[in-house]
């Protein structure tokens, strides 16, 4: 795993800026509600993929410090 | 020249942040704490063959290498408490990064007991 992964950084970046356009054409629409989920799918679907990655990190410590 | 790769990686990173921060700040949260994962696990890599070389050089200076492992599970506890705690603390939830803080220390404590034990057993030795 020597190779940085910046693929993750830009995805995450890239769901941010498309919520933030999706959200002002909702509430430019009027649709306050919907536009409320969209905040909370977003949110979640970097939640998981951030997820993944800190159980990576704790895991590589982990292993590397001798911790069991 | 991998440092470059990495600075590079921190500044681009810091100018999305900005550029998100006013429009989404949940999402700017978790994209700075995975900066600091990515930045950390590609660093993963020459750390583990700077203690590898700690641990053969302790091996060829016939150390006990238990000493070497609990040092190195306190610095791995501390890293991780620090992680946690420094998360919290960017949320501005002080209380609940202090109490990640005590937590740390508690198990450094209890992970450096037998090495104390070690010592308070040598010190009353030393008295006749």
């Amino acid at each position: 795993m020597d190779v940085l992964r910046v693929d993750l950084l830009f995805q995450i970046a890239g769901i941010g800026i498309f919520i933030s356009v999706i959200n002002i054409v909702l509430k430019q629409a009027g649709k306050e509600e919907q536009a409320q989920m969209l905040t909370l799918v977003g949110v979640v679907i970097v939640l998981l993929l951030v997820l993944q990655l800190v159980a990576d990190l704790f895991e590589s410590i982990r292993t590397i410090f001798h911790i069991y | 020249m991998q440092i470059s790769q990495v600075v590079g990686l921190g500044v681009m990173t810091t100018i999305i942040i900005v550029f998100i921060r006013e429009s989404r700040p949940e999402i700017a949260r978790l994209l700075s704490l995975v900066a600091g994962v990515v930045i950390v696990l590609y660093l993963i890599h020459y750390l583990s063959m700077i203690i590898e070389l700690i641990f053969s050089m302790a091996k060829e200076a016939g150390m006990d290498s238990v000493y070497l492992t609990t040092l190195l599970r306190v610095i791995g506890i501390a890293y991780l408490a620090e992680f946690g705690s420094q998360i919290c603390r960017d949320a501005d939830e002080k209380n609940i990064a202090f109490k990640i803080e005590f937590a740390g220390k508690v198990m450094i404590l209890v992970i450096a007991i037998p090495i104390l034990v070690s010592v308070m057993e040598r010190i009353i030795g030393f008295i006749p």
